[in-house]
């Protein structure tokens, strides 16, 4: 057993970070949430370039993977820095596509996995009802389940799963502003028919526990990051005639905070081994990793949020961008209360 | 990046399963924390040693079998699967042992381990004092220099089951310099005494539940040879702290415990509980998912020492979680249990034997014993975070 990433994973990691931190993310997610998706787009291809969504993506559809552990891996760095768009939907996205190819459908996969995989095309999947079952957080509501797909409005394909049927929707209705601005939420309408019949519930089953774990991990990057965020604020804001990071009642919120992404990581790296492996726990596994490093992400946040005092309730502040998506995300792909049914189910 | 066992650790789990099968005793031993269950935990202790179950990662020269890290996780996750007796012997085996293996030398280690390891010899700690307590560095207790060793005179505290206990190991103060120069670590030595030597006193403390498990110490011109000294005197500090993060990090509370009591816990709630209650449901999941990543958390950290990594404050992260863990996953069980939860671990009719019942009693301590959840948390933000000292 060797359970730590392997100097290659920390070295893929490391280089999205350093790319991130160059692209000034938080102007991207402003300008996204404005409705200028362009330096987004921009973001998007140069992370397409690092190999990112191409691990989604199985090589015979020009990808690299699947591989789910670099994904979290690379999902936790997007996290870091609040990267705006469908990053979770567009894998989930290949994962379905992946699934319907392995189980009969492989024109559909062809004809949209290599642009995925490319960085081409940004899409957007959404779970209208039903067929989740086995999913990363269960079935029904709760399960990954949404009326809305994320930024349906610029993606460039958005399938919609509705029953045993897979639809590419073009039109969508107005867009729903979420708490997180950066998440402009829209009602997929109509479509034409992709695929019917028992293979698409297979496949949005996978896709849904993909996306779950995608979220876990990008709600932990999420986390890593309000923390890292708060304790330089802490370590320089003087109240009293000493840096607040010197009092027990600050310190230990933020040791609490560390201790949850702590122990919330290695439930995502062994989730991840487990959709690898392609075991029947990885549903639980996955479950367990998306409440735990959800629930962390929003701890860390209200953490966060409450130690920057009023700064912290502020709109113009940056750290605003991290404490809103971690709200988001705890929601999305899985609820806590399914994803806890799920760990318990037989 | 993998979770797997080789064929050889398979080989050793399916060993000491088979191993336990045979010899857990059907029903659960008295209390540890009574004289009568101290007895019956003693002589389980000599039925690991016979079959060198007792101290796996020791040395075989010691009666261990010099399993690794990962080999002792599978050794303990069966252990507590099979519902196999607390360990009388622990304070000895995960405290004094890894000082000894660190700073003993090679006569003490000969003279002191094999009888720890087999029962013959339990030892308890000695630590707290009335006035030091979290501040343990600020101890008074005393060693004075004597023809051929030391003369001990104060009194320790809260040293759990030294009632039952046959020797024990400490900190005194051999040299005052330390405390008017303000550095109150410095001057302190590790000592080994019987408690019942010459001029111990041993008074008993029921804990919450009346039980005799702690003692307090009197003790008054105890004569400790030279060759019960750990390390150099003086150096008692560093020598203590040396092997502390062992208590709280990896040793002191295996993961198997947990990840045992939680399928314990799940299997009580497929029993017993209302399917509507998702409120008890969600406890029970929390319960599930936090051994699950204790257990992965722990593997994470042995394959880090494997990889030639050591654990220093990280410990800390270890023992705030197992501790919290502990009691939530008791409360949860006494909540589930409904009338039969308040029932006492004696009662004839409690449940499982009164296990939950001194499990909860128990999980009471453990954000206090090994350096409480405030320290750690210091630590925590202080070492790990980076954050400046201030006052506690």
């Amino acid at each position: 057993m060797r359970f730590l990433l392997d100097d290659e994973q920390r070295d893929f990691a490391r280089s999205l970070d350093a790319m991130l931190t160059a692209a000034d993310t938080p102007a991207v997610v402003r300008a996204w949430a404005a409705g200028d998706t362009a330096p987004g787009r921009a973001v998007w291809a140069r992370l397409a370039e690092a190999g990112v969504f191409a691990l989604a993506v199985p090589e015979r559809h020009d990808g690299l993977g699947p591989l789910p552990l670099e994904l979290a891996v690379a999902l936790r760095e997007l996290g870091r820095h609040v990267v705006p768009g469908p990053v979770v939907e567009t894998v989930a996205a290949a994962a379905l596509l992946d699934r319907l190819g392995t189980l009969g459908d492989e024109a559909t996969a062809a004809n949209w996995l290599p642009g995925i995989a490319s960085g081409k095309t940004v899409a957007s999947l959404c779970l209208i009802s039903g067929n989740a079952s086995g999913s990363g957080c269960g079935s029904g509501s709760g399960s990954g389940e949404s009326p809305y797909a994320l930024d349906a409005d610029s993606a460039d394909a958005v399938f919609v799963v509705d029953g045993d049927t897979v639809r590419l929707t073009e039109v969508t209705g107005p867009v729903q502003p979420s708490a997180d601005p950066a998440r402009r939420l829209s009602r997929p309408l109509g479509g034409t028919v992709l695929a019917r019949g028992p293979r698409v519930s297979a496949a949005a089953a996978h896709a849904a526990e993909v996306a779950a774990l995608a979220t876990a991990a990008q709600a932990l990057g999420l986390g890593r990051a309000l923390l890292a965020r708060t304790v330089e604020y802490a370590r320089q804001r003087t109240q009293f005639g000493a840096a607040i990071g010197s009092f027990q009642a600050v310190k230990h919120r933020l040791a609490d905070a560390l201790i949850a992404l702590e122990f919330a990581e290695p439930l995502v790296h062994a989730a991840a081994l487990a959709l690898a492996a392609n075991v029947e726990s990885s549903g639980a596994e996955i479950a367990a990793a998306k409440v735990s490093a959800c629930e962390a992400a929003c701890s860390a946040a209200r953490t966060a949020l409450h130690l920057h005092g009023a700064l912290g309730y502020t709109e113009e502040l940056d750290l605003s961008l991290w404490i809103r998506k971690a709200r988001a995300l705890r929601g999305a792909w899985g609820t806590p209360a399914a994803c806890r049914a799920r760990v318990l189910a037989p | 990046m993998d979770l797997d066992f080789t064929a050889a650790e398979d080989a050793f789990r399916t060993e000491a399963r088979a191993w336990l099968a045979g010899h857990v005793p059907s029903v659960p031993l008295p209390s540890l924390e009574t004289a009568e269950g101290f007895a019956a935990h003693r002589e389980w202790e000599r039925t690991l040693f016979a079959d060198r179950w007792s101290v796996v990662s020791w040395p075989e020269a010691y009666g261990g079998r010099a399993a690794s890290i990962l080999e002792w996780l599978v050794f303990e996750e069966e252990y507590y699967a099979a519902g196999a007796p607390g360990r009388v012997s622990q304070n000895g085996i995960n405290l004094l042992a890894p000082t000894l293996f660190e700073h003993g030398t090679e006569e003490q280690r000969a003279r002191i381990l094999p009888p720890m390891a087999s029962g013959e010899v339990i030892w308890a700690q000695a630590w707290s004092e009335p006035e030091s307590g979290s501040d343990l560095a600020s101890l008074r207790s005393t060693a004075v220099r004597t023809d051929g060793g030391w003369l001990l005179n104060g009194q320790k505290t809260w040293s759990s089951r030294a009632a039952f206990a046959d020797r024990a190991f400490g900190l005194f103060r051999s040299d005052q310099d330390g405390i008017s120069a303000g550095k109150p670590y410095r001057g302190l030595t590790y000592l080994m005494f019987p408690l019942d030597a010459d001029g111990v006193t041993v008074r008993p403390i029921g804990r919450l539940d009346g039980k005799p498990a702690f003692a307090e110490l009197f003790l008054s011109d105890v004569f400790v040879p030279d060759a019960d000294v750990i390390g150099e005197p003086g150096q008692g500090w560093r020598v203590a702290m040396s092997t502390a993060g062992n208590e709280r990090g990896l040793t002191l509370r295996s993961p198997g415990r947990f990840t045992a009591a939680a399928e314990r816990l799940t299997a009580l709630w497929r029993e017993q509980a209302d399917p509507g209650d998702t409120a008890l449901r969600d406890r029970v999941a929390d319960a599930v998912i936090g051994a699950r990543a204790y257990q992965l958390f722990t593997y994470a950290n042995a394959s880090r020492i494997a990889a030639g990594g050591t654990l220093g404050a990280e410990s800390s992260l270890n023992k705030v979680f197992w501790s919290e863990l502990d009691i939530a996953l008791h409360e949860t069980a006494l909540d589930l249990l409904g009338p039969y939860g308040e029932l006492s671990d004696d009662a004839e009719e409690a449940p499982a034997h009164g296990s939950w019942s001194d499990g909860y009693t128990f999980s009471l301590a453990g954000p206090i014993y090994a350096g409480t959840n405030e320290i750690q948390r210091d630590i925590i933000a202080e070492r790990l975070l980076g954050l400046p000292k201030g006052r506690r």
